[in-house]
Order: structure tokens, then sequence, then C-alpha cells
């Protein structure tokens, strides 16, 4: 059998920085910061007081009113994305008349319902079992985003979450990508979804001494391969992807925005949340990723890089990449858009996956924002100082999370054939 | 309309999502109002927030429709 092609037809984005694809596009293009002061609760008291919110979304704008109300926020970002792929896709209503035993949905999550999970708790603390709430598991397991898309659209092929630290939705991109090319399935709706800017959450991840504390100026504060980084921004946000075998799309007329050609995954196997150093397992990542898609190291021009900030990340991701790539990492550009979005976690992989791919489709490539100093760990050519034009044939993008999980995807832009 | 008659309307429409004219006395929770069983218990623990009581399950059971959770409401109130 032929190998199955597997395009992009569809892709949903709600993010700090916009509700949809085209205002995300926008604002990403005008360099502007998804960060500031923490609004969704008092983080007054906290040693960092700032993030990347989603700003002025209404889940019942996408969602039954009852249902909006139950669902964790995390699920309400989910199905406003897979509503927005859909729509684009063209099969929101009634599959535009093909068949939804052969459609699956894998949506990952690095961490699940937190929000929920703490209200509970608290409920449970103060008043007592009796009275945590019916709701609270289904609306808080992680895997739910990926069940309620099913239940929303009918679709009865694979359905799961995967569940990677900051890879989550970059493994759930991958495998979704797999199970269209293996036969598995014609349609995936595919991403991450992620929102735990939460007390817990903020203070743990403070007390790792993982994030930014510039607290003072949040919007300066994710500056990915600067050498005045200190710490990620966490941010909060879904993208989907509809994933699409080729004939099935051509057959029904679809658009196609884009093609996934490559997926590599590894393990670092050396520590609960820092990089190795040389970036071994990273490299692996992107090495598998282009023999997956048969492709030569100088045919990619761009790398959506995990980029996240922190000190370690970036420099063991430089490393990475000048080790595959060699003389023609000097030729690529690499870009940080969590400069822009924070970083969004589990839902980090497939943002920029869509992000990816409307790089590829566009020629533009998006400012990393707050690069100002080089820094001897960061010799790389990054996208800084305005948008940048630039034909995109085939692009890469990171994303590496905690526990040693990376994962590589290869997207390419659709000129016809 | 009593006054408890009013706020189980109301706990009963915010909580199954459904408008206040659909909230009649002989609407039953599952078969008119869309309720599935993770939402009925929902309700009753709604209930039990609101009127600071207990309601046993047995009692829960026999709580099918708007006009029977007032009734049993202001018995208890």
């Amino acid at each position: 059998m032929a190998t199955r092609r597997v395009v992009i037809t569809g892709v949903g984005l709600v993010t700090p920085v916009g509700l949809d694809p085209e205002s995300t596009w926008a604002a990403l293009l005008d360099g502007e910061s998804g960060a500031g002061p923490i609004t969704l609760f008092d983080a007054s008291e906290y040693q960092v007081r700032f993030a990347c919110e989603v700003k002025g979304f209404d889940p019942e704008a996408h969602m039954e009113r009852k249902e909006a109300r139950r669902a964790d926020r995390f699920l309400q970002l989910a199905m406003a994305t897979a509503g927005q792929a859909m729509t684009q896709a063209g099969l929101a209503d009634d599959w535009g008349g093909t068949d939804p035993s052969r459609a699956g949905v894998i949506i990952g999550s690095g961490i699940g319902g937190l929000p929920l999970l703490e209200q509970q708790h608290k409920k449970l603390l103060e008043r007592g079992p009796s009275r945590v709430s019916p709701f609270f598991i289904p609306m808080f397991i992680a895997d739910m985003s990926a069940g309620m898309v099913s239940m929303r659209y009918g679709a009865r092929g694979p359905n799961y979450a995967t569940v990677s630290a900051c890879a989550s939705s970059a493994h759930a991109i991958g495998l979704a990508f797999r199970s269209v090319r293996h036969g598995e399935a014609d349609v995936m709706i595919s991403g991450g979804t992620e929102s735990t800017i939460t007390p817990l959450c903020v203070a743990g991840f403070a007390s790792m001494k993982a994030m930014s504390g510039r607290n003072e100026d949040p919007t300066t504060a994710s500056r990915p391969f600067c050498a005045t980084r200190d710490g990620f921004v966490l941010g909060e946000g879904s993208g989907m992807l509809i994933l699409e075998e080729l004939e099935h799309a051509t057959a029904r007329g679809a658009a196609i925005l884009g093609e996934v050609v490559g997926f590599g995954q590894s393990a670092d196997a050396y520590h609960l949340t820092a990089p190795a150093p040389d970036g071994a397992g990273a490299r692996s990542a992107m090495q598998y990723a282009l023999d997956d898609a048969g492709l030569e190291p100088t045919e990619i021009q761009y790398i959506n890089a995990h980029g996240t900030s922190t000190p370690a990340n970036d420099s063991s991701e430089t490393a990475a990449i000048k080790s595959v790539f060699g003389d023609h990492a000097a030729e690529l550009v690499v870009g940080s858009t969590k400069s822009m979005t924070g970083h969004t976690l589990g839902a980090a992989g497939a943002i920029e996956g869509a992000i990816s791919t409307l790089v590829c489709q566009r020629g533009t490539i998006p400012p990393t924002i707050n690069f100002h100093e080089a820094d001897p760990g960061c010799d790389l050519e990054y996208a800084h100082g305005g948008p940048m034009k630039r034909p995109v044939k085939t692009a890469l993008t990171n994303s590496f999370g905690f526990g040693g999980h990376n994962v590589c995807l290869a997207v390419t832009r659709w000129d016809g054939e | 309309m009593s006054e408890i008659a009013s706020r189980v309307r109301e706990i009963i429409a915010q909580e199954l999502g459904v408008e206040m004219d659909k909230v009649k006395d002989d609407a039953n929770f599952v078969e008119d109002l869309g309720a599935d069983s993770l939402d009925t218990v929902e309700l009753v623990m709604a209930f039990e927030e609101e009127f600071g009581i207990e309601i046993p399950d047995e009692d829960a059971e026999q709580m099918q429709t708007v006009g029977q959770a007032i009734g049993y409401l202001n018995e208890k109130e």
C-alpha cells in the first residue's frame, strides 16, 4: 500500500494573544505579549504574580450553558478550538457527508482540570465529603477533552488523551498523524488544551524556580534565547488541527492548509525536570522527525523552538539544533512564539503546530520578542525585531516535557500536490 | 408563588441550564428538563446547600418533578 499522506484542513486557536487563529496570527506578527498581572485568582501574596491568560473568552459561545458551567476551563477551551477547526475544515455539519466512524480525537493536556480539583478539594476540607460534585471526576480528568469533542461531533474512531507534560499535544498530533497514515482513521481532530493558572500550580512552579520573576514588567518577561532570560511565563490556551488523509480531503474538495510529514519522539532518560545539557534527547527527536519525513536537514527553513525562556532549555535546545543541522543551522531561522503566548504547557505543541502551519502557508515568520542580548550558549539566527518575510517550505516544531519527553513534528506548505 | 417555590425553581433553572418558563410543577427532571444521573445528584446537592439540610438518598429518589421537589422542601423548611 502506498503511504497515505496526511494533510491539515482546519486549525483552531485560543491563546493569550487571540481568541481565534486570525487574531492570534495578527497579534504574533505585531509582536504582542499576552502577559499581564494574574486575574484568575488573587495572586498578591505569591512570588510570581503574572501570567499569560486567555482574555475575554466566553465559553457559552462554544457550548450549551449547562455544559459550559460544569466543564473546567481546559475543556471549554478545547471545545472552542475543535469547533473552529471543524468549521474551517467544512466538517462541523454532519462531517460533510463523510463517515464519522473513520474519525477520531486525540487531545493532550499536561495536567488536566486543576482549577476544579482545587475548588473541590477546598469544598471537601471545609464542608465535608458529601459536598463534592458528581461532576468533579468527569470534568477534571485530562482525557475528557477528547471524550467531549467526540460526543459533540459523533467521532467514533480512536479516542484518548496524551499526557507528557509540555510535549502532550505534540504527542497528540504525532499519534493522530500516525493513525491517519496507517489507515486507522481518515480524519483526526488532534491538539491540546491547558488551563492551570491556579494557586497550586503557580506556587509549585515558583518553588521550582522555573518561572520568570519579572513581576514589575510582565510583557518583557518571556525572552527566549536572550542572555537575560530568567524562566518561563505560565500561559493557558488550546490549539487544534484537523488531520485528514489526502484523498479523503481532495475527494470532498476541502481547502488544504498544509501537510504533516514527520513525527519524531525520544526520551532524555536524564532528570525529572532538567533537559540533558548536550540536548541529546532533543537531537534524536528532531533527527527521527526528519527520517520519518524522508527529509535532509537542508530542507528545513524554520524551527518553531520549544524555546521556553528558561536558562537550561534554550541553550540545550540550541546545542541540539546545531548537532542535527551542522552548517545548515546557521541558514535556518529559529523562533519561539512562547515569547508572546507564554508557555501553555500541554497545549504548547498544538498551538505551535498550528502556528508553524500558518508560517509555511503564509511565508512570514513571527518575531521572538524580548530578544535583546545574545547569549554565547544561544548562537543561532533567531527571528526577532518584527515579522520576517521568508518562504518556508518545511518547518519543524519542538516540544519537550518534564520527565524528559521530546517530540518534534515536521509540517510543510501545501503547493497543490 | 411561595418564596421557597421560587428559590427551588431558580436552582433548577440554573443547575439544569433551562429557561424559567420550562420549570413548571409537572416538569420531570429527566424527561422534560434533560437531566442525566449526574445532573440529578448535583441538583439535590444544590437544594441541600440552599436550604442547609441533608436529603437522604431515599428521599432524593422520590423527587422527580419540580412540584415534588417544592413539596418536599416546603415540608422540610
